[in-house]
């Protein structure tokens, strides 16, 4: 299974009315790998994670997870294949304790119905209790042992990243996407989570992409850099092949300044 | 939290002033206030002072004193009404109740999950038996009757399967009684002659020039009681129908759900309200669907049987489950003959327990988190591998299946349905319950149906009746006819209720949370505006 690509993404497209948001965008995430996306805000990073999770039904092109085609599938449908993320701006259960939120994140993976959740059986409360050691494991491994019974709206915004990090966990993915994790971080948290991602890849075997805009981040864990811009792909490579790629630094710093920086011998 | 920051509003200020006084001012004060109250209210009417009883012993459940000052303040409290007791006072049973309810103060934390719903059920059960012994309750009239009790009972179970929908996933549903509608009917198509159809004894003839005897045409039994020979239709027994009326329902709530439930918010509200309209329509207008007869018409369909668990299950329990409760019951207990009306109030309370275990059972497992997740964050819990249809489709099968048991048994318990049982208005009636009682929480939902249903049947003329005997203006009986402004009384608890406490009499702590989240932040600022920061 090594050098498999755990996601393949051929010319992905999407429009939003006359906006094309995503423009034919192919893309591979390796096995075992953290692969970052990266460009200027509005380039399309989220709408293509939102593709990619089935929450955007895609204009164009293909999605294929493990081989099998998922393009277009409800977003619960990718989830149970092995997909879990977390989002830009953080959408926790607000009003459920850190417990409660990594067993939601355990869903698909637990199989009590209505039935047999009403009549208690003996194999749902083995399952719950599997669960919950289960979810505390997680809460124990993001560093949230102390919030566990706390609601997660209360707890502080870095642990929140983390919740949600531990919630996506829970719905034991192969693949794990993370929008943007460290925004509103100190250098600190920031240092802290890329470490915590290494240990996703190294120790987990987890393949991670994730979109990031601090620099410092991408360029310490990633195997692999993306870069979008108004919705096409243009550079990808190693954090060094990209850093170094003209196109990239116009990308964020617009034309004028790459020619300006041209002009006084920087580039 | 800084203790600079003054605190705003009435309200904030009193509760600021009472936790700066010491345990022991606050017991003197609370004895202090009581007892005044209760002397000026006595002078009144000694109704009112039992009123000022209940709300003192509601407050006291919520701020537990030391235990000295508790046992102390219970005795004087106590003391003062059983004197008054002594004394000849109307309010003969106050120091029942107040024991009662002190009695439920003194269970230890733990127990209090399952020892106060014990009791209650206890209580509830013994309350047909003892309803002759208890006194009146000045402004509120006699307890409610065994008929009113059930009709309580039968609303709060429609509370409970609402809350599942409404409470526990968010799904703003203002056509419930759809499936309240069709769980009685479903009564009254399997438990009735409602399909006996006619045909003539000899063949071959057809009824109009029969020769012999016109019969009915389907003639169909299964553990029915109770049902005259030579009538038609399909009679089955009422017990097994209520299984299958909640089955049905159930299935009709996901045939509505799974168009429905892809609308979110009001969308879905405006949906659900439309379907609360068109049923009772169909009700009312089925009685020739394509030239069959399926409801009726305004007629309605009755006679339905009678429940009833036949003359051999009732002989090998030696008569403890009545063959047929319309003539069942010649025991009597502690000078009380059993009537049919209190054996349906059993049942009655058999089903709603029955209903409440369910919903704690399903709060509490995968299902129940998942409908919690989704009323939180539909998209989040999508991401987090939650099917939104399906289990959204599972709620509304939840929620229908309780509507309909409860619908059936209320179209047995009284003999008939008819489609204007089924109005748009006992849709809202059954959402003001939940909401009043607070939503998520099946307890709250379970004292709000309980207090709206009996306001409904027999509260507000009772209450009626007081008004217009006590209070005179310029010498002037008054004679309003209050149970006429109904709805308008209800309009004003709502409105009070979501002004004062929007979360409800008893929230879930979870609701309580979402409703004051603005005020905390709101909170959280200003303090940093006081600390400088």
């Amino acid at each position: 299974m090594e050098g498999e690509n755990v996601l393949v993404a051929e010319q992905l497209r999407k429009e939003f009315g006359g906006l094309v948001a995503v423009n034919n965008v192919d893309f591979v995430v390796p096995r075992g790998k953290v692969v970052s996306l990266i460009g200027p805000n509005g380039a399309g990073k989220t709408t293509f994670f939102n593709m990619l999770t089935g929450v955007y039904k895609p204009t164009g092109g293909r999605v294929t997870f493990l081989g099998e085609d998922v393009t277009g599938k409800p977003p619960h449908a990718i989830t149970s294949r092995g997909v879990g993320r977390t989002f830009q701006n953080i959408r926790l259960f607000a009003n459920m304790t850190t417990l409660e939120n990594v067993l939601v994140g355990m869903h698909s993976r637990l199989k009590a119905n209505m039935f047999t959740s009403v009549l208690r059986t003996r194999g749902v409360k083995r399952e719950e209790a599997a669960a919950r050691e289960r979810a505390r494991e997680l809460i124990q491994f993001a560093g949230l042992r102390r919030h566990e019974d706390e609601r997660a709206a209360s707890l502080p915004y870095g642990d929140q990243r983390r919740l949600e990090v531990a919630r996506a966990l829970a719905t034991e993915p192969q693949l794990l996407l993370l929008d943007e994790p460290t925004a509103g971080m100190n250098p600190q948290e920031s240092a802290d989570f890329t470490a915590f991602v290494r240990k996703l890849r190294d120790e987990s075997k987890l393949t991670v992409l994730m979109i990031e805009h601090d620099m410092r981040v991408v360029m310490g864990i990633s195997d692999r850099v993306s870069v979008l811009d108004y919705g096409e792909k243009i550079a990808e490579g190693t954090p060094k092949e990209v850093q170094a790629d003209e196109r990239v630094v116009e990308a964020y710093l617009g034309k004028a300044a790459v020619e300006d920086m041209k002009r006084q011998g920087l580039a | 939290m800084t203790a600079a920051a003054a605190p705003v509003g009435f309200r904030n200020q009193l509760r600021a002033r009472w936790r700066e006084l010491t345990d022991n001012q606050r017991i003197a004060a609370t004895i202090g206030i009581e007892l005044v109250a209760f002397v000026l209210l006595w002078l009144i009417d000694s109704g009112l002072g039992y009123l000022a009883a209940l709300v003192f012993v509601a407050l006291w459940c919520r701020r537990m004193p030391p235990l000295p000052w508790r046992l102390l303040t219970e005795a004087i409290v106590v003391g003062v009404f059983v004197a008054a007791w002594l004394a000849g006072s109307a309010a003969g049973g106050i120091p029942i109740v107040l024991a009662i309810a002190f009695g439920l103060t003194w269970i230890p934390e733990r127990h209090r999950r399952w020892a106060i719903p014990l009791i209650v059920v206890l209580l509830a059960i013994a309350y047909p038996i003892v309803l002759q012994r208890l006194f009146v309750v000045p402004f509120f009239g006699a307890f409610p009757d065994i008929l009113t009790g059930t009709y309580m009972i039968v609303f709060m179970m429609m509370a409970v399967g609402l809350n599942i929908v409404v409470g526990y996933a968010g799904l703003l549903d203002l056509g419930y009684v759809a499936f309240y509608a069709i769980g009685a009917y479903t009564t009254g198509w399997f438990a009735s002659a409602q399909f006996a159809g006619q045909k003539c004894s000899k063949p071959g003839f057809s009824i109009d020039n029969c020769p012999g005897q016109v019969v009915p045409k389907l003639n169909f039994s299964l553990g029915a009681v109770g049902v005259p020979v030579g009538t038609g239709g399909i009679h089955i027994s009422i017990f097994l129908v209520l299984l299958l009326a909640g089955i049905v329902t159930a299935l009709f709530g996901i045939m509505i759900g799974l168009p429905t439930l892809r609308l979110r918010g009001d969308y879905l509200a405006i949906v659900t309200l439309g379907f609360g309209e068109i049923l009772p329509q169909v009700a009312t207008n089925g009685s020739s669907l394509g030239g069959f007869n399926l409801t009726n018409g305004q007629i309605g369909i009755t006679p339905i049987d009678t429940p009833g668990f036949g003359n051999r299950l009732s002989n090998l329990t030696g008569g403890f489950l009545p063959a047929n409760y319309l003539t069942c019951c010649h025991r009597t207990i502690w000078h009380h003959q059993i009537s049919s009306y209190d054996v349906f109030f059993w049942t009655a309370i058999a089903l709603l327990a029955f209903t409440v275990f369910c919903s704690l059972r399903l709060r509490d497992s995968r299902l129940g988190r998942a409908w919690i997740a989704i009323r939180e964050d539909e998209t989040a819990a999508a991401a987090m591998g939650v099917p939104l249809m399906r289990t959204k489709t599972w709620a509304y099968a939840g929620g229908a299946f309780f509507g309909g048991v409860a619908g059936a048994y209320y179209g047995s318990s009284k003999d008939s349905v008819f489609p204007g049982d089924f109005f748009f208005n006992i849709s809202v009636f059954i959402l003001c319950m939940v909401i009043l009682g607070g939503m998520g929480n099946v307890w709250g939902v379970l004292i709000g149906a309980a207090l709206l249903a009996y306001l409904n049947k027999s509260g507000l003329g009772n209450i009626g009746a007081w008004i217009n005997a006590h209070i005179h203006i310029f010498g002037h009986h008054l004679n309003i006819n209050v149970p006429e402004y109904s709805a308008g009384i209800y309009g004003v608890i709502i409105v009070t209720v979501m002004l004062v406490r929007p979360e409800g009499l008893l929230p879930s702590r979870r609701r309580a949370r979402e409703l004051h989240e603005a005020e905390t932040q709101d909170e959280y600022l200003y303090d940093l505006r006081h600390e400088g920061a």
